[in-house]
């Protein structure tokens, strides 16, 4: 495993620290990061409801996930481990939360796809970073130091809920994209596609078709 | 007389082995695919997941962050007593995974489908699912929990007889390219396929075969049992490895079940069980006694009758 690069990066990082991040390195984070996904962007983006903190001055760091966790009666937090969403059914809301919250780090899962990496991630000088996995939930829950906050629990539920995290040697995560926004993923599908070929060879179109948006296995989904 | 208090204990500790303990059958497929992948990112993944595994065990804590939709497979034989009778055994069902998504805690991951209703427990309209089954001789009943995940990686395709094995092949292909991609298949999985049946049946006989079987378990078919190795290595040779990097750890297994269908079709369906395959099974004797065990034991050669009558 030499050959993979191992970064510690605050979860506010300046602008060098993020331009110096290459797909595929191993990072960890220092500092304190948020969960945000649909019932958040809807709220503020949709519905204009105002930001419950300072953002991106409390964290630069947007966490897609929902932890296993209740909220003990008398106030506390039982957090077990945490595990990042797919990330691509948020691209309706991504390019204007990146304006909105000033975040440079996105953490999810399954990265989102190079167009939104090219409009707005790269303007906002913003990179993705993936869970590994996935996930590596229970590795994650330990770099958990303390909730700080709970935003909109009674709202959205604890799912959908804002948490405020601080968090120490959080990771690992693999940065999928970079300061030009370039993809991990894009360049190992295409490494793979020769080969995806080759495994069907042998292999026979289904006799009823299907009404579809493609039938050439070296697509992306998302 | 089985008691709801022993169904309860039982349930809640079901639940928590699930969430928190890798099945060892799962584990040896993954260690010796750790062994054999050479794709640098691949391996990395695979790595990880194994101290994640240990982490989770050290901690006491869920593996995965998604910790799936908690459903319940129960096999009763058939001289099982249940206190109550089976209303009973299903409130408390109802009620160990309410509690016990907070106890572990899990995540409350079930929602109405419209109005997003979370009672933040993963209990509402028809979850946790419930199923069952009976099987002769026997005063016990299996309590199987499976905490699968909901999004990717299952998919269903109604073939027919000439679409042949070319065609079977060919959507085992397409399904697990499709949500191997990014790894969102969460793999290596064990792949459950199911043939036959009606649309439902084939995805219910596809699903118990992703998660009711072990890894390293053969249909008793000698045929089929050929098939499910030949789409084990199919699926490993595509290139493609953790989380959709280059790599050969697709499949750590692949699992198929077959139900009689209509004449004019071969239904398919293909389920991934991921990295995080979390099952538990119990069983509670008549007397009151609770064993665990790693494998499910949920095919037997009952479920799999093919006659009228069964010979006891």
């Amino acid at each position: 495993m030499a050959s993979l690069k191992k970064v510690f990066l605050n979860t506010n990082p300046t602008k060098d620290e993020i331009k110096n991040i290459n797909i595929g390195d191993i990072v960890y984070l220092n500092g304190s990061i948020y969960t945000a996904r649909e019932g958040i962007y809807k709220k503020v983006l949709e519905e204009h409801a105002d930001l419950p903190l300072e953002l991106p001055k409390e964290s630069a760091t947007n966490f897609h996930c929902s932890p296993a966790a209740v909220q003990n009666e008398n106030g506390d937090f039982n957090l077990g481990a945490v595990t990042a969403t797919a990330s691509f059914r948020f691209s309706r809301w991504i390019g204007d939360w990146l304006k909105i919250s000033g975040a440079k780090l996105i953490i999810g899962k399954g990265g989102m796809s190079i167009e939104d990496y090219k409009q707005n991630f790269v303007p906002c000088g913003a990179i993705y970073l993936t869970t590994v996995g996935y996930g590596t939930g229970a590795l994650l829950g330990r770099g958990v130091k303390k909730v700080r906050n709970l935003y909109w629990k009674k709202e959205l539920g604890l799912a959908q809920a804002m948490w405020l995290i601080d968090v120490e040697n959080f990771g690992p995560f693999i940065a999928e994209s970079d300061v030009l926004g370039n993809s991990l993923f894009e360049r190992e599908n295409k490494k793979i596609s020769e080969k995806i070929t080759k495994a069907y060879e042998g292999t026979r179109p289904a006799v009823l078709k299907r009404f579809g948006e493609t039938s050439n296995p070296e697509d992306e989904l998302i | 007389m089985i008691k709801n208090s022993q169904i309860y204990d039982a349930a809640i500790s079901l639940m928590s082995k699930a969430a928190i303990e890798i099945p060892d059958d799962y584990l040896k497929g993954l260690k010796k695919a750790s062994q054999e992948e050479d794709g640098d990112l691949s391996n990395f993944v695979l790595e990880a997941m194994l101290e994640n595994y240990e982490a989770a065990k050290e901690d006491n804590r869920a593996m995965c962050g998604d910790t799936g939709c908690p459903r319940w497979y129960v096999k009763l034989g058939n001289e099982a007593k249940i206190e109550g009778g089976p209303v009973s055994l299903e409130t408390t069902l109802r009620k160990a995974t309410a509690d016990a998504t907070v106890k572990i805690p899990l995540r409350p991951n079930r929602v109405h489908p419209l109005w997003r209703t979370d009672y933040d427990n993963n209990v509402g309209i028809g979850a946790p699912e419930i199923e069952y089954a009976f099987e002769p001789d026997g005063d016990w009943i299996d309590l199987i929990t499976v905490h699968k995940g909901g999004l990717f990686g299952t998919d269903y395709r109604m073939l027919f007889p000439s679409d042949g094995i070319e065609g079977i092949k060919k959507f085992f292909l397409d399904t697990i390219v499709a949500f191997g991609k990014r790894g969102l298949a969460c793999q290596p999985a064990i792949i459950g396929i199911g043939l036959g049946g009606s649309k439902d049946t084939c995805m219910v006989l596809g699903k118990r075969a992703a998660c009711l079987r072990i890894v390293g378990d053969k249909n008793p078919d000698p045929k089929i049992s050929m098939l499910e190795e030949e789409l084990k290595d199919l699926g490993n040779s595509i290139g493609m490895g953790a989380m959709g990097f280059i790599g050969k750890s697709m499949v750590i297994d692949c699992n198929i079940e077959v139900g009689y269908c209509h004449t004019g079709g071969m239904q398919m369906s293909v389920h991934a069980f991921c990295l995080s395959s979390r099952r538990a099974v119990a069983r509670i004797h008549g007397d009151g006694k609770i064993t665990y065990r790693n494998n499910p034991d949920w095919f037997t050669d009952y479920q799999r009758r093919e006659t009228v009558e069964w010979q006891v």
